[in-house]
């Protein structure tokens, strides 16, 4: 264990009004930061300090700073969600970091997430390519058949689950030279295509959640695995392995 | 003002099925006709604005975060209880039922929480026909665990994600309508104001977050679903959004508040680290069932610790103090979580709190003796009946690491401490409000056509609710219960028409918004939001926190009336009102937290008893257990708005009927 001490740090921050306007890097000094500080809440100490220096503080998505809502983002020192393995932004530690670093911040970069403000950026992309076909098509009934009814194999179930663990946060985006949305969308249709109550529509929802990722501006998989290293929860390349053999067996049926 | 519940007659068992099928319905070819408007996309939320959409009706859903799959309900770990008996041991509707209302300290009402039992069962069934990848055993059925001291195993779990998974589900429902054009959905989007005409709910008014444009929005009937209110307290297990800022809009324009005191204090949270913290993390209930609590019997051992002079692992067996065990012998570090809670406080309090911050609050979670009886069994098992104590703590903590892996390395993230190695520090936390918008049977408010579902009511839980039952009582209330009630209240909108947006109540409710924003952004003030929020947060914490008396509570209350007179005095706000301002967004919310604060000090002072997680000091046994008075406060109590100054709110009673439960004390020991 070591005890929490105060650092002081440089940081360099990608400021831009909106999506209209032109966006540049500028330079904060902010002291006396606990190592024991979470990284956002090293921001909010840096927005304290705008605000209260009349400054417009820095905008960066955020919500439920435990590492499971997948809203917060950031790309800090060339990484998608900063120097640390298997965690978001939010739970990234600034005992990370030293005394006297300078540490870059920048959004998500792809095309198909323009920047809204300063570090937010855009992924309602990622909502309509579920739309597209990420769901079963079940009603609200209170009459479906009992849940028990159709055994699920414990790997398959297993294996559903850790694809539907995706937290829809993009860094396999803002990481892949391609910006490729194929680990997100593999994902979401591995964790159906594994499941018996995925089976009936899985010809047309591969098909029709890889149209709308091409509309959308996503690139394609060049399989660097560059995503997978990134992920905060871990979801696997396989995935998209896994999507595409759907999409070929889909297609020749198509 | 009368209360009435619109509780229907006959036996509980039956109530649910009769009044069911004797409700009003509305023929599909008017739901075309019909507009609803859908306030946050958990789990209520979410259910409730799919299952409207696919009977036909005109949605609009809206959130204040970037995407609808991002609400709240997706960081919930445990799981979500109904009664299956899929493991045969004898659970049953009403024994889900029974021992929701003794959780909730006989404060809730019975016809509610029978229903919620009821259609327990219809959620699992709903959720594995989504694609909900729930755990199964090796045979292909679906796994159950034990949770919060139930002597059945009803809970059904996704690893340590359930809500997520659940909310998936509820989000891929809603995403399917919003792909089929049935759903609006608003992301970014906050509601500021609720919209009557002719005294119904008729619409509202939302900012968009990115542009900062006020919209008007109409509909013919208003869900408010934003969840719960624990961000009163600044620190807290909830998302840094979460706000009460809709519930409050419609307490305001009329709809009761009730029981506001009722706040559940989650006992195994990370502490405290420093002033600059933002909000507080969970560590799952189920540790407790590995990890023996204690602090140091010594006061000087405790300061050693807290100056860094002594390791937990240095004290001596006979100098630990595991209070829990002493206290409670029957269910030991088992109990329930107000319970333990209180008693972490009361440790700490005495002066035996061992975490170095500003409060020196914390215990420690200790995994030790896990680590040998465990270790041992494994040896055992295969055939080593000699095991050296090397082989017995390696072997201890892979058993550990299999089955709590996950928190011990989120804990050591955020603690950069090895909990494999030292105790684990805990120390209770805010984590969820039981009281929220007096709703009635219909989950309607006293403002027709509004209705509140989920966190937001008050209606399923009484004083304290049992782990794994609020994402029941979410989806509960949005596939199986508003599906039915306001489609009754609809019945007579077929012939309508739509709402006009220009009506001058739409154009009174926007300028009032804007006026409100203005004088916010123009008031040139010399302290942030967040100076105020964490003053509130620090007098809700010490005075309307785990024990209250009438002194603090007392104090409280004119405490956070100057706090208020100075917040709207010197709050600065920077920026403008037409762009993406996160600073605006917060003190809107803070200023409505305020409000609510110091109703939720007047409902904690009036409430003369101690129940569920509402302790008062003055009331308790000579053992220190809450003590109830069923003669006097067996009542929901509901405050009426009264304007600005909110120690005039009126409060009205409505009785609890318990036919079908006997009342009796709850004990642990």
């Amino acid at each position: 264990m070591s005890a929490a001490k105060n650092i002081n740090i440089t940081l360099n921050i990608w400021r831009q009004k909106n999506s209209q306007s032109k966006g540049k890097m500028e330079t904060y000094k902010l002291n006396d930061v606990s190592t024991a500080s979470s990284f956002l809440e090293m921001l909010d100490q840096l927005n304290e300090q705008l605000v209260n220096e009349r400054k417009e503080p820095i905008a960066f998505d955020h919500d439920c700073r435990e590492g499971i809502c997948g809203m917060c983002s950031l790309y800090i020192n060339g990484r998608a969600h900063g120097p640390d393995t298997g965690i978001t932004t939010c739970q990234l530690h600034m005992r990370m970091f030293n005394d006297g670093d300078t540490i870059v911040i920048e959004p998500w970069r792809s095309v198909a997430f323009p920047v809204i403000k300063d570090l937010i950026v855009d992924r309602t992309s990622f909502d309509r390519i579920q739309q597209a076909g990420g769901f079963v098509s079940v009603n609200t009934s209170g009459n479906t058949i009992d849940a028990n009814t159709i055994p699920v194999p414990k790997d398959d179930a297993d294996k559903a689950f850790e694809a539907a663990a995706c937290i829809g946060c993009g860094a396999c985006v803002a990481t892949c030279k391609n910006g490729s949305a194929m680990l997100f969308v593999g994902a979401k249709v591995s964790q159906y295509a594994l499941l018996p109550q995925g089976k009936v529509e899985a010809t047309n929802r591969v098909l029709n959640m890889v149209r709308q990722m091409d509309e959308e501006g996503f690139g394609n998989c060049t399989n660097t695995g560059a995503c997978e290293i990134e992920c905060p929860k871990g979801i696997s390349l396989e995935n998209i392995a896994r999507m595409n053999r759907e999409y070929l067996s889909a297609s020749c049926k198509g | 003002m009368k209360l009435d519940s619109k509780i229907p007659e006959g036996h509980i068992s039956q109530k649910w099925t009769d009044y069911k099928d004797h409700l009003r319905l509305v023929a599909p070819n008017n739901r075309p006709k019909i507009d609803i408007i859908v306030v946050g996309t958990g789990l209520a939320g979410a259910s409730a604005a799919a299952s409207f959409a696919e009977m036909g009706y005109n949605v609009k859903a809206f959130c204040y975060q970037d995407s609808p799959r991002r609400a709240h309900s997706i960081a919930a770990q445990g799981g979500i209880n109904a009664a299956k008996n899929y493991q045969n041991d004898g659970d049953s509707t009403f024994r889900l039922f029974y021992d929701t209302i003794k959780g909730g300290d006989y404060r809730a009402r019975e016809a509610n929480v029978h229903r919620l039992a009821e259609v327990s069962g219809n959620i699992i069934d709903q959720c594995v026909a989504q694609g909900v990848p729930f755990a199964r055993d090796y045979g292909g059925m679906l796994d159950n665990r034990s949770f919060g001291g139930t002597q059945v195993q009803r809970t059904f779990y996704a690893a340590g994600q359930t809500g997520q998974q659940l909310l998936l589900g509820a989000y891929s429902s809603l995403s399917r309508q919003i792909g089929l054009g049935k759903i609006d959905m608003y992301n970014r989007h906050e509601m500021l104001e609720l919209v009557k005409v002719d005294g119904k709910a008729r619409g509202i008014i939302a900012r968009n977050l990115i542009t900062g444009e006020l919209e008007r929005h109409s509909a013919h009937a208003v869900i408010i679903a934003s969840g719960g209110y624990g961000n009163v307290y600044f620190l807290s297990t909830n998302a840094m959004g979460s706000n009460v800022t809709a519930g409050w809009k419609v307490h305001k324009q009329g709809a009761l508040f009730a029981n506001p005191c009722y706040v559940q204090i989650h006992p195994t949270c990370i502490p405290v680290h420093g002033t600059n913290q933002s909000k507080l993390t969970l560590m799952s209930e189920s540790l407790r069932n590995s990890g023996r609590i204690w602090v140091p019997k010594k006061k000087e051992d405790a300061e050693a610790i807290r100056a860094g002079k002594m390791k937990p692992t240095q004290i001596a067996e006979e100098d630990r103090d595991y209070y829990l065990e002493r206290k409670y012998p029957a269910f030991g570090n088992l109990v329930p979580r107000d319970v333990a809670s209180r008693a972490a406080k009361e440790v700490c309090d005495a002066g035996h709190g061992i975490e170095a911050n500003d409060t020196n609050e914390g215990v420690y979670l200790d995994f030790s003796t896990e680590i040998q009886s465990k270790g041992k069994q494994t040896a055992y098992a295969k055939g080593n009946h000699n095991p050296s104590q090397e082989e017995i703590i390696s072997l201890g903590k892979k058993w550990l690491e299999e089955k709590y892996g996950n928190l011990f390395t989120m804990y050591q993230k955020i603690t950069d401490e090895n909990p494999y190695e030292t105790p684990m520090k805990i120390y209770p936390a805010v984590h969820y409000t039981m009281g929220g918008v007096w709703v009635d049977y219909n989950l309607q408010s006293t403002i027709p056509g509004c209705f509140v579902a989920g966190e937001a009511n008050f209606s399923d839980h009484g004083a304290n609710r049992l782990g794994a039952s609020a994402l029941m009582q979410g989806l509960a209330d949005g596939y199986f219960v508003l599906p039915y009630t306001v489609s009754n209240y609809l019945a007579d909108d077929i012939r309508t028409g739509k709402i006009s947006t220009d009506l001058p109540e739409f154009i009174e409710a926007e300028k009032n918004v804007k006026d409100l924003i203005n004088k916010f952004l123009t008031n040139d003030g010399t302290k942030t939001v967040d100076h105020f929020h964490k003053r509130l947060g620090n007098i809700m914490w010490n005075k309307v926190g785990m024990g209250r008396n009438e002194k603090g509570l007392t104090e409280a209350i004119s405490e956070i009336a100057a706090l208020k007179e100075e917040f709207y005095k010197e709050v600065y706000v920077p920026g403008s009102a037409d762009e993406l301002n996160p600073e605006l967004e917060k003190v809107l919310r803070v200023a409505d937290f305020i409000e609510l604060g110091q109703l939720m000090a007047i409902d904690a002072l009036q409430r003369k008893e101690s129940c569920g997680g509402h302790f008062r000091e003055e009331y308790q046994d000579a053992e220190g257990e809450t003590l109830r008075d069923d003669e006097n406060f067996k009542f929901v109590g509901a405050w009426e708005y009264k304007g600005y100054d909110i120690s005039k709110e009126e409060l009205h009673k409505e009785e609890l009927k318990y036919e079908f439960i006997k009342i009796a004390a709850r004990n642990y020991k």
